[in-house]
């Protein structure tokens, strides 16, 4: 059970023909003033900045775009939302390319998206996060046996205290499994 | 004040003393609170990065089930990320109709559906807005004077909706903090970002945030947070960024409602305060003290007065 995330989902490396019309129409207006870039606290750690993704965008450079972590280093903190002076949903764009990235399986995107999708599956299957279930989910995705020892530390810590209830793991009832069904059907509805 | 409650995922595991002190400091100011049957989780930041559809209908979900609920209409949040994505479906539909079927649409597979009459506030504004600092300080059985606090405000509360506070330059935590006989520790690190989930996926880059966020905390006897993620980010990762940058930055990190609890005369216990990971020895030897002096204060104050009175 604990390796469904992964099967899921055929990782690839080229990014694919899914459309950027959506986000391309959110950040149409820019005008290359540089705020949204002095605004990002993640800005250090970026390649390419928020500013000049955005050119990205508006030219149509998917490769770059996608080549790049810029948008998964994203922390949704809204600043750039707050302050471009053309009021653009900057933050917004950023969670369309994350989930461009995440419907495309991009291989350079894995563990964000391995992340992500581990959350929901156990949300999937209980309605609640149960964040002992998800790590594990996600631990196994990942299949690197390094990984969980960076948090050992920390969930040792949290099972002391009580806070990582011990729950069976398990399939669940699939409590929203007909939500999640119905979301990806119309996921292709314009 | 009437609210119905959305506790959401964390509060009922990492962040349970959370749940405790946001329960029993509203109820010892009078609030009342009334959990949504049948809540869910309201996709956190995994929904928004990965499908447009399930970050629209897992919050919606939770409001359709609020408006069945009879009574209030306000639904009271104390996480951030929780309270955003809520707050983003109420404020989307308002000027979007055809967004309002798309989730009805989606949220119809569970035969619920949502009519956009809820109001969602976040604990915070509820705290600063409807009690206020007045009835804090008039409820106030204790003092913590000699402390010093520095308010973390995050971004969700604050961004991108400015309900409450300046998005810019966050304070409405001052007066509440001062409400309580501790002085406000300044700092222009309240409204900036603790990296969110990056702890998870990016660990180095969610490190230098807290990093610069600790290090600029610096002087103030604890940190108080409005937010499950800022908490953890705040309080699990200190020994490791004090070791790899070098300096000692371990301080103490609450939940606003479990600080504000204690001033109200609720025990360390009732706002669970040894579920923290972040609580010093030196914070809870100065904590103790205060609130003692503060008792030996009162009491020494009412002696006065009855031998004043005895007097006369
Ligand atoms: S702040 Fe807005 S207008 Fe300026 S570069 Fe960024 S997106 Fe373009
Ligand atoms: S919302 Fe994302 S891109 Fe914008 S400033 Fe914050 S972290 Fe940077």
């Amino acid at each position: 059970m604990t390796t469904k995330v992964k099967e899921e989902i055929d990782f690839s490396d080229a990014a694919g023909s899914d459309d950027l019309t959506p986000v391309r129409e959110m950040v149409q207006a820019c005008i290359q003033c540089g705020t949204c870039t002095g605004s990002c606290p993640n800005e250090f750690a970026m390649d390419v900045t928020p500013r000049r993704l955005w050119r990205l965008v508006l030219t149509g450079q998917r490769e770059e775009i996608f080549q790049s972590q810029t948008f998964t280093l994203c922390s949704a903190c809204y600043y750039c939302t707050l302050r471009c002076p053309r009021g653009l949903p900057l933050t917004e764009a950023m969670g369309a390319l994350k989930q461009l990235a995440a419907r495309e399986g991009l291989t350079r995107h894995r563990q964000s998206i391995l992340f992500y999708k581990s959350f929901l599956e156990s949300v999937r299957r209980h309605g609640r996060v149960r964040e002992m279930e998800f790590m594990t989910l996600y631990f196994n995705a990942m299949k690197n046996p390094l990984l969980p020892l960076r948090f050992a530390a920390l969930g040792v810590k949290l099972m002391l205290k009580g806070k990582l209830p011990l729950q069976i793991p398990s399939k669940g009832g699939g409590a929203l499994a007909a939500l999640f069904r119905q979301a990806a059907e119309l996921e292709e509805v314009p | 004040m009437k609210y119905l409650y959305y506790p959401g995922c964390s509060l009922e595991g990492s962040a349970r003393e959370y749940d405790r002190s946001t329960r029993v400091f509203l109820t010892a100011a009078g609030a009342e609170l009334t959990e949504i049957e049948g809540w869910t989780c309201c996709g956190a930041s995994a929904a928004e990065a990965t499908s447009r559809n399930l970050a629209l209908a897992l919050p919606a979900r939770n409001l359709a089930l609020a408006e069945k609920m009879g009574g209030t209409k306000e639904i009271l949040v104390p996480c951030s990320a929780c309270y955003l994505n809520l707050k983003a479906v109420e404020e989307k539909v308002k000027r979007d109709a055809a967004l309002l079927d798309r989730i009805n649409d989606i949220l119809a597979a569970e035969g619920l559906h949502f009519a956009g009459r809820v109001r969602v506030r976040h604990l915070l504004e509820v705290i600063v807005r409807d009690i206020g600092p007045d009835l804090i300080s008039k409820k106030t059985t204790r003092s913590l004077a000699g402390l010093s606090i520095a308010p973390y405000y995050g971004c969700q509360c604050l961004r991108p909706y400015a309900i409450f506070d300046d998005p810019e330059a966050p304070q409405s935590m001052a007066p509440i903090i001062e409400a309580s006989g501790a002085a406000v520790h300044h700092w222009d690190m309240g409204g900036k970002c603790c990296g969110a989930a990056h702890m998870n996926t990016k660990m180095a880059v969610g490190m230098e945030l807290v990093r610069s966020i600790l290090s600029r905390a610096r002087g103030a006897d604890a940190v108080v947070t409005v937010c499950p993620m800022c908490q953890m980010n705040l309080e699990a990762y200190q020994d490791k960024i004090s070791k790899l940058s070098g300096e000692n930055l371990t301080v103490t990190v609450l939940y606003l409602p479990q600080l504000l609890g204690l001033v109200l005369g609720l025990s360390e216990q009732e706002v669970g305060l040894d579920l923290n990971l972040a609580v010093t020895a030196g914070f809870k030897e100065k904590l103790r003290e205060s609130l003692d002096t503060a008792a030996w204060r009162r009491s020494n104050r009412l002696d006065n007065h009855r031998r004043m009175a005895a007097d006369v």
